[in-house]
């Protein structure tokens, strides 16, 4: 790689960081807005969380008494991962600046890293809410961890590769694969986890508060002003990062696959498309359910770990 | 270099041992700990002189009773030397502080309900300062080092007799404290020995059979061997080293033995000793009997599962701060198990370059889990000294109290949960990679069964590591203090700090950048052609490379990626806020104004959503006592709640078999009735019954 194409990457980088990241308040604002107008309400309107988020940063943050440095730390850590995922996955173009931030067990583990803060922030508070939410998270994250991994395994299997771009050019590359039984089932334990990940209905209500069915709105419940806004953004831009992961997976159409200019436009245009798409057909989905007992989502998780075994072995035995 | 390393290690264990043992009592912790560090950088430097690729060799002849003592040291021993080495140099330093007059970890543990001896009150100076203790430690160190070095049958047995006799030693340190000590004492011997017969059986198989009991003897006749005779002797040194090694379900004795032992003592044996069973599979299987069947490997790889699995689910309800650390060495011997079963696997297939990624992925986890645990113990043993306390239950708050301490040991948490920049993602980073690359067009179908499974295993103990460590920081260490010894818990003494700081460095520095691990990996390979075809890892600066499979990660560059976002974050929201300041404020209570600390969530709270997932295996026992007040039984005066989770397993398989032992000795006791004619009579018809067997098979 030339030193003008390593800059041309930087910079396709920094485009997928400021589209995640400034996109994501808009993407939770859409799904608001969904979800409002088929329940019979108006609506907020699709800016109003970026407009929470201006109001927050300007506020001021405060502590609980015998808090650590970790509950400080906690919310830059968190938006730090996200800036790396957003640089690292191929969300616009398959050409990265540098490689080995694009292996999808590292952009799972970078994930995970992010829960974790979050989650001994909870515990650093003192409090029993935080204590809750972090036990809770940090069990959902266990369980779910198989699942990811495993669809990670049936999709690698076609390419022989787990990096990201690789699995994304290579179904540019031979759309039929996508439509293998191996992928089709790595797709569906994929969908479970997104939900699980994201706290989404049915595994967690991002709407609830102050209610003991909660989990991550527990854990960040002493956050406030600019703290609080990180966390928001950040959580954000995770649903973002892994609807955007999950259609690049599965819907690849319109990456581009070198750093033209014109091919970024429409790299960007299609992740809009596609990540807006998804995310009102995910508010939709959840106008119709009802959040899960918390001892039922380990249940709906091993499901999603059997279609990813599935997945697996359907990539060895059909292929 | 190998030969002098290896005469420190030696003459320094015994001119320092003696020295020990005259040093004046407020001299002896530093002499002690001096020298074990000295002998620990005699293992680095041996180590370091094997892994730069020469080999030395060394015969004693008529040293041991039974032939000739030989050593040698090639680029496996050198691997083993190095780590051994190093987790004894940073023990060294931190025994310095730990042994030091003061510190409350010589107190009987309050948490525990043993029976009370009634001069524990009287021992004001820690056991472990003791001058047997003291002058047993760099013995120990020394025998671990030189077990690797070893290169004969005889040798090898003596030296493995002789670390195991010094680590129960040190294990029964503080046998006067408190009874769990003598019963882990007698636990621990059992298993070791139990081991040992095993090896020792199949050492004397294998060596009578070539004709020879010195290991080149062994590797030039192993080609010959029958079948019989290899499935014995693999299976015996399955049972044997996974004894030592911790692999469920012979583990016993970990969290028995680990939790009682000073701490730095069970820093050695947690992070160095246990290694010598998996240095000690890969050596017989892979070198000296040229590779392994394709059972064998499956069994391992059934058994590296299960230890997997089972150690950390054990650690993610444990309690006890080291306990829990015992049994997440269960679980990372079983990733590493894990790695040699699906390298037999996949050199029985034919597969070299899988099967090198995959053992290299088993020895660079050595490394990783000797780094993050040492930090670990250490840490646990300095939260022991300073608040004695081991039950998280009763801990918190150390994080203002202890900030050093907290903050290497965040370090190693984040080595022990395998999440980047950590160590131990990297290794385990390699095992995945080796694992997903095996299922393929033209694969076997028991490979595309078994490494599924075996991908979801090391998935979901990623996880649950995850759990057991966020759990063991954030209760341990964050948040306010449960308990009055924590809430006046005092930093360590230097000694201990630095201690601590040499292990959490080789933490960073093995999570940041792998690839120095590269060229040394690929020469510890080069000594096992069985699972070798090309160099597994590709020597680049920055970027961890495998060769022959597509993948490749760089731990150093996602972190500067972080420290840059997190940079750019911090600017970007200065200027937002417009400097409004922080205020410290109470935390929401739900309109309780009084905060107390017994609201916070406990390490037991914290798991109790993984316990009830995993109740069918786990199957705590809990006691609830309501008692009512004396006026109305509607009225609740206090309600008393206590769990505890059994190693179900442990319950499951050895009361039988100890039952049957016992059986077994009171019916030959019969045969002993004090007669000396009986007795006379026996001696006949033995010594008949050898000369027929010698006639007959003659």
């Amino acid at each position: 790689m030339s030193a003008g194409e390593v800059v041309g990457a930087v910079v396709a980088s920094l485009v997928q960081v400021v589209v995640v990241v400034v996109g994501a308040p808009y993407l939770t604002g859409l799904m608001r807005q969904v979800r409002a107008r088929m329940e019979g309400r108006a609506g907020a309107g699709v800016g109003q969380p970026a407009r929470d988020l201006r109001k927050l940063m300007a506020k001021e943050a405060t502590s609980p008494e015998g808090a650590s440095w970790v509950f400080r730390a906690a919310p830059l850590v968190l938006m730090s991962t996200v800036v790396v995922l957003a640089a690292a996955v191929p969300f616009v173009t398959t050409v990265t600046p540098v490689s080995g931030a694009s292996d999808l067990f590292a952009v799972v583990a970078v994930l995970m890293l992010g829960t974790v803060a979050l989650t001994l922030a909870g515990l650093d508070t003192g409090t029993a809410f935080g204590g809750m939410g972090a036990s809770r998270e940090v069990t959902v994250l266990a369980l779910a961890e198989p699942t990811i991994l495993l669809a990670i395994f049936a999709l690698s299997v076609r390419v022989g590769s787990s990096d990201l771009g690789d699995i994304v050019e290579g179904a540019l590359a031979t759309p039929s694969q996508l439509f293998w039984p191996a992928s089709l089932l790595a797709a569906v334990a994929f969908a479970v986890v997104i939900v699980a990940e994201t706290g989404r209905l049915p595994v967690d209500n991002p709407s609830t508060h102050l209610e003991l069915t909660m989990m991550h709105e527990a854990m960040v419940l002493e956050y406030s002003g600019r703290d609080l806004g990180m966390v928001e953004l950040a959580s954000w831009s995770r649903l973002a990062i892994l609807l955007g992961l999950g259609v690049n997976l599965f819907v690849p159409w319109g990456v581009a696959t070198s750093l033209a200019p014109a091919a970024l436009a429409l790299g960007v245009l299609a992740l809009v498309v596609k990540v807006c798409v998804l995310g009102a057909a995910l508010a939709a989905f959840e106008v119709f359910m009802a959040k899960l007992r918390l001892f039922r989502v380990p249940e709906l998780l091993a499901g999603s770990l059997l279609f990813a075994l599935l997945a697996v072995t359907a990539s060895f035995f059909l292929a | 270099m190998i030969q002098t390393g290896l005469w420190l290690v030696a003459l320094g264990a015994l001119v320092g041992a003696a020295a020990v043992v005259v040093a004046p009592e407020r001299r002896r912790h530093v002499v002690a700990g001096s020298v074990t560090a000295l002998v620990g950088v005699g293992g680095v430097l041996a180590g370091l002189g094997g892994l730069g690729g020469s080999t030395w060799t060394a015969v004693a002849p008529g040293l041991l009773p039974l032939g000739e003592a030989r050593l040698a040291v090639d680029a496996l021993s050198g691997a083993f030397l190095l780590l051994i080495g190093a987790v004894a140099v940073a023990a060294g330093v931190y025994g310095i502080g730990y042994t030091a007059p003061g510190g409350r970890h010589a107190q009987d543990l309050p948490a525990a309900h043993d029976q009370h001896l009634p001069d524990a009150a009287a021992h004001h100076a820690s056991p472990a300062a003791s001058r047997t203790a003291q002058a047993t430690v760099p013995l120990f160190v020394a025998a671990m080092l030189l077990v690797p070095a070893a290169a004969s049958v005889t040798t090898f047995l003596v030296l493995w007799e002789l670390m195991a006799l010094t680590s129960l030693l040190l294990v029964l340190t503080e046998h006067r404290l408190r009874a769990s000590v003598r019963e882990a004492g007698l636990w621990y011997a059992g298993m070791t020995h139990a081991g040992l017969v095993a090896i020792m059986t199949a050492f004397a198989l294998v060596a009578a059979n070539v004709g020879g009991e010195s290991f080149d003897a062994i590797r030039a006749g192993a080609a010959d061997l029958s079948p019989t005779v290899r499935t014995v002797a693999l299976v015996l040194v399955l049972l044997g080293f996974g004894s030592k090694a911790g692999m469920v379900p012979l583990h016993v004795w970990l969290p028995r033995a680990h939790p009682e032992a000073p701490s730095h003592v069970s820093a050695l044996m947690s992070a160095a000793m246990v290694k010598l069973g998996v240095y000690g599979l890969i050596r017989v299987a892979f070198d000296l009997l040229g590779g392994a069947p394709r059972w064998w490997g499956l069994l391992v790889l059934a058994l590296g599962c299960l230890s997997a699995l089972y150690g950390v689910l054990q650690a993610s309800v444990a309690v006890d701060l080291k306990r829990l650390l015992a049994y997440s060495t269960s679980e990372n011997v079983g990733l590493m198990l894990i790695g040699l079963g699906a390298a037999a696997v996949f050199a029985a297939d034919g597969n070299r370059v899988l099967a090198g990624v995959v053992m290299a992925a088993a020895v660079l986890h050595a490394f990783n889990h000797a780094a993050f645990k040492t930090v670990l113990f250490l840490g646990a043993g300095s939260v022991l000294r300073s608040t004695g306390l081991r039950d998280l239950d009763a801990l918190g708050g150390l994080v203002r109290r202890m900030p050093v301490t907290t903050a290497l040991v965040a370090v190693g948490t984040l080595g022990a949960a395998a999440l980047p920049p950590g160590n131990g993602f990297v290794s385990e980073w390699v095992l995945l990679q080796g694992l997903i690359h095996s299922v393929g067009p033209g694969g076997s179908p028991v490979v595309a069964v078994s490494i599924p499974v075996a991908v979801g295993v090391v998935a979901l103990t990623a996880g649950l590591g995850v759990a057991t460590f966020v759990k063991a920081f954030g209760v341990g260490f964050l948040a306010l203090p449960r308990s009055t010894a924590a809430a006046e818990a005092t930093e360590s003494p230097l000694p201990m700090r630095v201690g601590m700081g040499l292990a959490a460095g080789v933490c960073l520095a093995l999570g940041l950048l792998p690839a120095v691990a590269a060229r040394p990996l690929d020469r510890v390979l080069g000594v096992l052609p069985e699972v070798r075809s090309i160099d597994p890892l590709a020597d680049s600066a920055v970027t961890l490379r495998l060769n022959g499979i597509a993948g490749s990660m760089s731990p150093l560059v996602i972190a500067v990626g972080l420290v840059l976002a997190g940079t750019a974050v911090v600017a970007l929201v200065r200027r937002l806020s417009r400097g409004v300041p922080r205020r410290v404020a109470p935390a929401w209570g739900c309109g309780a104004i009084e905060r107390d600390p017994r609201q916070e969530y406990t390490a037991t709270s914290f798991a109790e959503p993984l316990t009830r997932v995993f109740d069918d295996v786990l199957r705590p026992e809990q006691d609830v006592d309501v008692t009512p007040l004396a006026e109305s039984r509607y009225l609740i005066e206090s309600v008393t709640f206590r769990q505890r989770v059994p190693d179900r397993l442990e319950a499951r398989i050895y009361p039988p078999l100890l039952a049957a032992a016992t059986a077994w000795g009171r019916w030959s006791r019969r045969l002993a009735r004090g007669s000396v004619h009986t007795y006379l009579a026996y001696g006949f018809v033995g010594l008949l019954a050898a000369l027929l067997l010698a006639g007959v098979t003659g």
